[in-house]
């Protein structure tokens, strides 16, 4: 980058971060807030994570969410790397555009109607609508976003590579294993972290496919929001922001430390 | 290499090199028969029913330009494709429906295909170990082949930590390292510069020697194939055009697209006018007043239209006529040079229009070349110069 920047640059930058951090700050601010007023400043405290902690409703609601995102990821996961691979490697076969039809249909489709016909799909079979049809429901709509991340990384994945696999003994079954996965892993992992956080955050379709005994964390905050904000919410909403902020501090770091090894590596090669 | 020990060896491999030649020997069975091979990709005949015999031992190039079905015919020894129609057999055995894992062929991927994720030393152990080698067996393996590529030092590194040229070490190692029947080599130096590539090319020649093993190669590059090959099949359009070994192909190809593609050559179109026993007359278009002789035998009848192959190098430019009446003499004037250090190439128009190269080496030191730009110059060659080729 350049150094100095002009004062156009400046102010779009200040505008920018105040556009999407004020609010955030706002609510960070005000989970430390001693009195129970929103709105009304009354000193630093840390009564409302204590009061959290003790509040048995959020903390099973968030076990449940923990407990469908991750299903949701890893099965997701599986089944969107099934589909990126089919869709990348077989050419051409018989229902090839309606099945990526089909695959990234989610992908534009308003929740409330992807909500909707689940819930349609749910009653119509007679299925107990709970945990399980939250998470079916959260691989349904999470499956095409880990698709389109593994699918862009085979586009650029050699083939010879497989080849040479096969070339030197392995079996197809194996290659994929030991030599495929290995080297689209970095896609798959964020594919995976995409899935969880999509499902973490979901509230239209949880609410369409829920039923009794399975409330997720937004579900909850949003039903006791209406019943008023209290600081209590704004302490829970503040330690989702923290735990979420570590966790792409913490992939940011891996990345560049990756993208560092690299060049270093590169530059060892290039000296011989 | 300058001790005594090896030059010793470089005389042996002469020697072998001299003598090996299994295709003219009728008892010899050949390791890899192709019998009527073709392969089609839905309107597409990248091979067309093509029969091509190699030899145990054999250093055999595949040579043509890109989309000539070379490649195809290599990635169908491999397993990668299979033919549709035809049969390929290894040492006897047909490998149709065979799947590249189960086949004693390995190939070196002209991208190198190196697993990113392995170190140099799990990259060559990565096809022993699919054989469940003993643990022992293979890091001895390893260690062997280590040292026959140079790369002693770089066990433990991954392939982005290694130059072009150590990446394709690595590469040639581990197709190596499983002792296949048959080495198959796509475009194996293509992403290296020049002097490596010779380089590498001698290495090749001198690694192939010292396993007995049968390398295949493809390439579209002729002076690689002259280089490396024991025979060369020249390919166009999925056919083969010529298999011979260099030499052969060089001085006496066999069509114009032969002469064409390998090294330079000018191409004189002609007439027969009088055929002898070892000898033709030719009346070439671009200098009618001329008889050309040439001590070949000629398929063509008299009148026959025919082409004449002459390579830059076998034409002497002089400003005098030459002493000696037998050789052939064309008149011209000097249309252009170029001046490549080592030699100099004449670029001589003739009276009708027709240009032809005249490659001429730089003997002695001179900054100022004695022919020089429209000057007359007298093109000569002897009968044994020339090759006819009738298509």
């Amino acid at each position: 980058m350049r150094k100095g920047l002009s004062w156009f640059n400046t102010t779009s930058i200040a505008l920018g971060f105040a556009f999407l951090y004020i609010p955030i700050i706002l609510l960070v601010i005000y989970s430390f807030n001693a009195s129970r007023l929103v709105t009304v400043w009354a000193g630093f405290s840390f009564h409302w994570y204590v009061q959290l902690f003790h509040n048995q409703q959020l903390l099973d609601a968030a076990w449940v969410t923990l407990r469908v995102a991750f299903l949701t990821a890893t099965i997701a996961t599986v089944l969107g790397t099934m589909a990126a691979i089919t869709l990348t490697r077989y050419g051409r076969f018989i229902g090839r555009t309606l099945f990526s039809g089909m695959v990234y249909a989610p992908l534009v489709m308003p929740e409330v109607i992807t909500g909707l016909s689940l819930l349609l799909l749910f009653v119509a079979i007679g299925l107990d609508r709970g945990f399980w049809t939250i998470t079916l429901a959260h691989i349904t709509f999470t499956m095409c976003f880990v698709s389109v991340v593994v699918q862009s990384r085979l586009v650029t994945f050699d083939r010879s590579l497989e080849e040479a696999a096969l070339d030197l003994g392995c079996t197809p079954f194996r290659t994929f294993f030991v030599i495929t996965l290995p080297i689209i892993l970095p896609a798959v992992v964020s594919g995976w972290m995409l899935a969880f956080t999509l499902s973490l955050d979901d509230l239209v379709i949880a609410s369409f496919t829920t039923g009794p005994g399975a409330t997720t964390l937004p579900m909850r905050i949003y039903s006791q929001v209406r019943l008023g904000v209290t600081p209590e919410i704004n302490a829970a909403c503040t330690i989702l922001i923290a735990i979420v902020t570590v966790v792409v501090i913490i992939a940011s770091i891996m990345t560049k430390r990756q993208e560092m090894e690299r060049q270093k590596a590169e530059r060892l090669a290039a000296a011989g | 290499m300058s001790n005594g020990v090896a030059e010793k060896t470089q005389k042996t491999i002469g020697g072998i090199r001299r003598k090996f030649a299994p295709w003219n020997d009728p008892q010899a069975v050949p390791l890899i028969r192709y019998q009527n091979v073709t392969k089609r990709f839905g309107e597409f005949t990248a091979v067309d029913n093509l029969s091509l015999d190699i030899y145990e031992r054999e250093f055999f190039a595949l040579l043509g330009p890109s989309g000539c079905g070379k490649t195809t015919l290599m990635r169908m020894l491999a397993g990668f494709e299979e033919p549709t129609e035809g049969m390929i057999t290894l040492a006897g055995q047909n490998l149709v429906g065979t799947p590249p894992y189960k086949r004693q062929t390995n190939m070196m991927f002209q991208s190198y295909a190196l697993f990113p994720h392995m170190s140099v030393w799990d990259n060559i152990a990565f096809g022993l170990k699919q054989d469940r080698m003993e643990k022992g067996a293979i890091a001895a393996r390893v260690e062997e082949m280590l040292k026959l590529v140079k790369l002693e030092k770089f066990a433990k590194r991954k392939p982005h930590q290694l130059s072009g040229g150590q990446r394709q070490r690595v590469a040639l190692a581990r197709s190596l390292a499983k002792r296949p029947k048959v080495l198959l080599l796509d475009e194996p130096l293509g992403a290296l510069d020049k002097k490596l590539r010779e380089e590498t090319q001698f290495e090749l020649m001198d690694i192939q020697m010292e396993l007995g093993m049968t390398f295949l190669i493809v390439t579209h590059d002729q002076e690689e194939a002259m280089t490396v090959a024991d025979r060369i099949a020249v390919m166009n359009h999925g056919k083969l055009v010529q298999v011979d070994q260099p030499a052969v192909i060089y001085e006496q190809p066999n069509s114009r697209y032969v002469a064409d593609f390998v090294g330079d050559v000018n191409i004189l179109d002609a007439k027969v006018e009088a055929l002898a026993p070892g000898a033709v007359t030719l009346r070439a278009e671009a200098a009618p007043d001329m008889p050309i002789r040439v001590a070949q035998e000629c398929p063509a009848k008299v009148g026959d239209s025919v082409a004449l192959a002459l390579r830059p190098e076998k034409l002497r430019v002089e400003l005098d006529p030459p002493a000696d009446p037998s050789v052939n003499t064309l008149t011209g004037t000097i249309w252009d040079i170029g001046y490549l250090g080592d030699l100099s190439i004449y670029h001589v128009e003739l009276p009708n229009g027709v240009r032809v190269k005249a490659a001429k080496p730089n003997l002695t030191r001179m900054v100022e070349r004695p022919i020089t730009w429209d000057d007359k110059v007298y093109v000569s060659f002897t009968p044994d110069a020339g090759v006819v080729l009738t298509s």
